[in-house]
């Protein structure tokens, strides 16, 4: 069988579920953000490949943006991990319920 | 079946595989580990990208995020010392809102990719994404977005050197 567009969507799709469950029941917020990254990372993924069986490369440009803004994402996102753990000394979501640091 | 199938299907079970392996590692809880398993699913998700002709996305992912995101991610771990993160358990509850969820969105994802059969008149795919063509359309047709993604950079420099200093008040 030929190698097609829903061969790559369906990992895509495995990818991003796998992602969602890290986010929802890891309890670690560095873990959670690599989660997040394997979803933008599976998003990528189809963007790709819709790029590639359509013939156009608008795709594959989009994709090139999400990685640039995904690289400053993360570094805002581990300094704001980095000022909390700071102050609360902790890194672990059930730590950090109460708004008031 | 041919070479590039039979590496389609190799690069996305260790894709999925090292996928498992960052949110739910069976000997591990050490996010260290979690981050170098993300390494390797960056690394395999380039194999895909290059077997999409999309060369240089691969490199770009390869640079981008197994070489400067992972570092960091690396030097914050290092940074923090974790060490009791490793005695907590998942919870039951968590654990089946996660499912839930993941089980609604795998059903949508499932129907959708049913739905849009692909027409078998699909010409074959002959696009190739080498840097020339995709230098050419960044820097005509996208031009502006570029420029506003270098403003956002420098922003986001700027707010991670402000929020990673230390008060010295």
């Amino acid at each position: 069988m030929q190698i097609g567009l829903e061969h790559y969507l369906v990992v895509s799709a495995l990818l991003f579920c796998l992602g969602l469950l890290g986010v929802v029941t890891r309890r670690n917020l560095l873990v959670i953000y690599m989660s997040l990254e394997l979803m933008l990372n599976a998003a990528n993924l189809a963007l790709v490949s819709f790029s590639r069986f359509n013939n156009n490369l608008n795709g594959q440009i989009m994709v090139f943006f999400i990685i640039t803004v995904a690289a400053a994402e993360v570094s805002v996102g581990l300094a704001l991990i980095v000022a909390l753990y700071r102050k609360r000394q902790t890194a672990h979501v059930e730590d950090l319920t109460t708004m008031k640091l | 079946m041919g070479l590039p199938d039979i590496l389609f299907y190799v690069f996305a079970a260790l894709t999925l595989l090292c996928g498992v392996l960052v949110i739910a590692n069976p000997f591990s809880r050490n996010p260290v580990t979690s981050a170098m398993f993300l390494v390797l699913t960056i690394i395999s998700m380039a194999g895909l990208f290059v077997l999409l002709h999309a060369f240089f996305l691969a490199a770009v992912q390869v640079l981008v995020y197994a070489g400067a995101v992972m570092v960091l991610f690396l030097f914050v771990i290092m940074l923090l010392d974790l060490k009791e993160e490793e005695r907590r358990r998942i919870k039951t509850f968590g654990l089946i809102t996660g499912l839930v969820a993941v089980g609604a969105i795998m059903t949508i994802f499932v129907k959708t990719i049913r739905v849009t059969k692909p027409d078998g008149n699909l010409s074959p795919p002959t696009l190739e994404g080498e840097p020339a063509a995709l230098g050419k359309l960044l820097f005509t047709q996208y031009l502006l977005p570029f420029e506003v993604v270098s403003v956002l950079l420098l922003v986001a420099m700027v707010g991670v050197i402000l929020l990673s200093k230390k008060d010295s008040k």
